[in-house]
């Protein structure tokens, strides 16, 4: 489990989940980018930017 | 055997490429390219890179750095120098015979003008380097040509000023996503919308698509014309056949694995595999 970084909400971590995987916080909406596994570290995922996706 | 994954965010697709790898008795190597530092000699110790980073210029400098390096990367740099330059991808598409969509460019507003009455309304007017469907605008008349080349020359950044017209093509609220990995065009969807933008980006809905012969035919044509590798191809269906709009080198299929029936990661995952073993 983490915190939101933006509403502080317990958000649900995978025990599979790895370092750069995204992540919505189930309150807020905000989308989130999984820093840390051990301890659990959220922070805001980064905006799309113009050369993002296919 | 150690295979390098190039990445930023973990998307859903790098997460099943994972699963894939590891259902392959391979860990992958992450590689964040947001941590990465490299010099022109060498790179991390990885005997094959796989790229999946979801910005294109990182992507294409990495990839130019890693080759440096002697490291063998799926998809190369050349192909994705090519498909992430649409300009690039029709001099490629064109050189090779495949069909596509009437296009001109042009490098001001006043010859940007010109190629669009040449081209006859309505056209479709694309950033050269873009994704997602973002900036594209259909312009179907005089008045809104004239209105979008002045934004794009006063508003835009240098590259908007390389202007990339494409016929507009009547595709009746659908065109084809194509798969190709290696020599094998794995599956297809078609991306359906009210919109005239049909990327599932902006929401459009995916459903199967056969994979007949001519979109196969038409769909390794075109990931060969770019340097083959792992590719999506976007098709549109005319009434002179198949037309190739796209080609791209860092595909997302996380909607088109259920649609298909078609694992997708796990077809990456093993052709890559197959590639070191080579």
């Amino acid at each position: 489990m983490g915190e939101c970084p933006i509403c502080a909400a317990d958000v649900e971590v995978a025990d599979d989940a790895i370092s750069g995987e995204l992540l919505v916080c189930g309150d807020c909406g905000a989308e989130l980018e999984l820093i840390n596994m051990d301890p659990v570290k959220l922070a805001e995922a980064p905006s799309a930017e113009e050369d993002w996706g296919q | 055997m150690k295979i390098g994954l190039l990445h930023s965010l973990i998307r859903k697709e790098e997460k099943l490429l994972i699963e894939a790898f590891q259902k392959a008795d391979v860990e992958p190597i992450m590689i964040d390219d947001r941590q990465l530092i490299m010099d022109f000699h060498s790179a991390p110790d990885i005997d094959i890179l796989v790229e999946r980073s979801i910005n294109h210029s990182r992507a294409l400098h990495a990839l130019r750095l890693f080759e440096s390096a002697g490291v063998c990367c799926v998809n190369s740099h050349k192909v994705a120098q090519i498909c992430g330059d649409k300009l690039l991808t029709t001099a490629a598409l064109k050189d090779h015979g495949i069909a596509q969509p009437e296009c001109r460019v042009a490098f001001t507003e006043e010859s940007a003008l010109d190629a669009i009455e040449e081209l006859g309304y309505p056209v479709v007017l694309k950033p050269a380097v873009g994704s997602w469907g973002r900036l594209l605008s259909k312009i179907n008349d005089r008045d809104a040509a004239e209105t979008v080349l002045e934004h794009k020359t006063v508003l835009g950044s240098y590259h908007h000023s390389i202007f990339y017209i494409q016929q507009y093509i009547e595709k009746q609220g659908r065109d084809i996503r194509s798969f190709v990995v290696g020599d094998d065009c794995i599956a297809a969807i078609y991306r359906s919308s009210d919109h005239w933008i049909t990327n599932t980006a902006r929401g459009a809905q995916a459903s199967k698509c056969e994979v007949t012969s001519e979109v196969a035919e038409i769909s390794l044509a075109a990931a060969k014309a770019v340097g083959g590798g792992i590719v999506a191809v976007d098709l549109f269906e005319s009434d002179g056949g198949l037309l190739v709009n796209e080609v791209n080198y860092t595909m997302e299929f996380r909607n088109s694995i259920d649609t298909t029936g078609v694992d997708i990661p796990q077809v990456v995952a093993n052709y890559v595999v197959g590639l070191v073993r080579q």
